[in-house]
């Protein structure tokens, strides 16, 4: 029994700090998020129910929210980083060596610089003054307040910009694991290019595509500084998604028991996903 | 006139099988091959415009919101963030949090994962599927209660309360990684140390860590680069200019946009990605590519 007891010792420090800062802090936010604490004056706090629940449905700023996060996620996730790392990876394959390395590495930077440096380079890029407008102009082509007429697309296109890499990364990886003689076999057979990807590639890469889009829905659901340091969720809260919004209330407006109301949603959302995903995982094994 | 010029190295690139099928198969090919780097290159172009402000607007002294080429390029930019207050301080808080946040999680990862890598037990399982389950669990959710909480127990404002939860946060994948890690460790290694005698304690020491090094260094590296790279954390969890990492500084010094040096800004941006981007280049020439580390990027 001790003998027992002392091997399993070594995953004591790593269950220590797992309880303590993350199941901690999950455990107070389910208390939190049914109490009506504020910034200022813990002690007052009591225990109001399902209340935040109920203002956070009829409140139209949080429905804006949630359309946003929507999206947001749909445009950058599912369209943006997804189509286009899958794209990436394809050309990748039938393309020459050097210019297959450039663009691996032109988009691979993208990826690693920090997230607040990401968010910094677009907005010089979709500012008034910025350079997509000078690309306008110099194509003679009309131009606008990109940051002012539609954030949550500027936001959604600098979400795709950083993050494009992890899809092609991980799609890079799944093709080559395609047999050359099946799409040869295909191809011989006369079928096209459009119905060798859908006929043959797509069914499989399938696991990975759910891999993919799970793991990328779940980035971007929690993206907060890119968007905070583009357009701080403005202006008024056109590009305000759920992380914000969770941080407006919270610490902007000093509800901190209304923002971990929204903030447990997200987070159960983000549970579901997870969920979901390892699902997918145990049948890949 | 193109497909002429790259027509004799078609054969070269498109050998084998191919070649049976005579030239209209080649020309196809060498077709599809310049359609598909024309496209990248498109792509790779504009992924490269906000890169190409960075650099450019970094060496210009008059930096404007615009790409273009600096007319007289110095390095004034850099001398000028080059201060105490708006880079060093910042930059030795960035080391001080995600190094200290590193090294607590590599240690508590290669200790969790050799257990679980080797013993058989029934709460292994759900263990590590616990484990993975938090990995991509969205943090960001959490950092309000985290706020409340370090407030309750006096921690918020301080650097190691900050380095304790980013290293709480990243252990998860840690973990995961380096339970892989280990699986890759031959066993017999360890069954001739059973077998001289040494106790499992001695063998973790002499025998596992050692050859799990490359395992720890890569999720060393890993883990640092999500950290160095974190906003949402030390911008919550620290207050005092003082504590601030570079991700926070970086945004209370420059956030202000209307009357800033964006040539400054840039030049700081590059100082302050610099050392991400170099960890980055080591873990990706010793993982071939660098996929390994797609496992779960997440804010």
């Amino acid at each position: 029994m001790n003998r027992r007891l002392l091997r399993w010792s070594p995953l004591a420090p790593a269950t220590v700090l797992l309880l303590l800062f993350l199941a901690g802090p999950i455990g107070y936010c389910g208390y939190l998020a049914f109490t009506d604490t504020q910034l200022t004056g813990q002690e007052s706090a009591s225990f109001v129910g399902l209340a935040n629940f109920r203002r956070a449905f009829a409140d139209p700023a949080f429905r804006n929210a949630v359309v946003l996060t929507l999206v947001f996620t749909v445009v950058s996730s599912l369209l943006g980083q997804n189509t286009l790392g899958l794209a990436l990876a394809g050309l990748m394959r039938r393309a020459s060596r050097p210019v297959r390395a450039l663009t691996g590495a032109v988009v691979i930077t993208a990826w690693v610089l920090p997230e607040i440096v990401a968010g910094f380079l677009l907005y010089t890029f979709f500012e008034r003054r910025g350079t997509l407008n000078a690309l306008l102009e110099w194509l003679h082509l009309p131009t606008q307040d990109w940051l002012f007429t539609l954030p949550i697309l500027a936001v959604s296109f600098a979400n795709v910009w950083r993050g494009t890499a992890f899809s092609m990364l991980i799609y890079s990886a799944a093709l080559a694991e395609i047999p050359r003689e099946v799409t040869e076999s295909a191809a011989v057979d006369g079928a096209g290019g459009l119905r060798r990807l859908w006929h043959i590639t797509l069914p499989m890469i399938r696991r990975s595509i759910g891999t993919n889009l799970m793991l990328n829905t779940l980035q971007t659901l929690s993206v907060f500084g890119l968007i905070w340091a583009i357009t701080r969720g403005g202006p008024g809260n056109r590009s305000q998604t759920l992380p914000v919004f969770m941080y407006d209330q919270a610490f902007l407006k000093s509800l901190i028991g209304y923002g971990t109301a929204v903030a447990l949603l997200l987070l159960v959302v983000g549970a579901l996903f997870s969920a979901v995903y390892l699902r997918l995982l145990r049948e890949d094994t | 006139m193109r497909p002429t010029r790259t027509g004799p190295r078609g054969p070269a690139v498109a050998a084998g099988r191919r070649t049976v099928r005579g030239r209209p198969v080649l020309r196809r090919a060498t077709r599809h091959r310049l359609a598909a780097d024309a496209a990248l290159l498109l792509t790779a172009a504009a992924f490269a415009i906000p890169l190409a402000w960075l650099v450019l607007a970094s060496l210009d002294p008059h930096a404007t919101l615009r790409v273009g080429l600096p007319a007289s390029p110095t390095l004034g930019n850099f001398s000028a963030v080059l201060t105490d207050e708006i880079t060093f301080t910042p930059m030795l808080n960035s080391l001080l949090i995600c190094g200290g946040a590193t090294l607590l999680t590599v240690v508590c990862a290669a200790l969790a994962a050799y257990p679980l890598s080797r013993f058989r037990s029934r709460l292994c399982r759900p263990y590590l599927l616990t484990v993975l389950f938090a990995t991509c669990l969205p943090i960001t959710a959490v950092m309000v209660p985290v706020y409340a909480l370090f407030v309750r127990v006096d921690l918020i404002d301080t650097r190691y309360g900050t380095a304790l939860f980013l290293a709480a946060a990243q252990l998860p994948f840690a973990i995961w990684l380096m339970k892989n890690f280990t699986d890759g460790v031959p066993k017999a290694l360890e069954e001739a140390a059973w077998t001289d005698g040494a106790s499992w304690w001695q063998t973790l020491r002499r025998i596992i860590l050692p050859l799990m090094g490359p395992g720890c260094g890569v999720v060393a590296i890993y883990t640092f680069i999500m950290m160095w790279g974190n906003f949402f954390v030390p911008f919550m969890l620290l207050l005092s200019p003082e504590n601030l990492p570079a991700s926070v500084s970086i945004f209370t010094f420059f956030g202000n946009y209307g009357a800033i040096a964006f040539g400054e800004l840039a030049a700081f941006s590059i100082l302050y990605s610099t050392p991400v981007i170099l960890l980055y280049i080591l873990v990706s020439r010793r993982l071939g590519g660098g996929f390994a580390l797609g496992g779960a990027v997440k804010g």
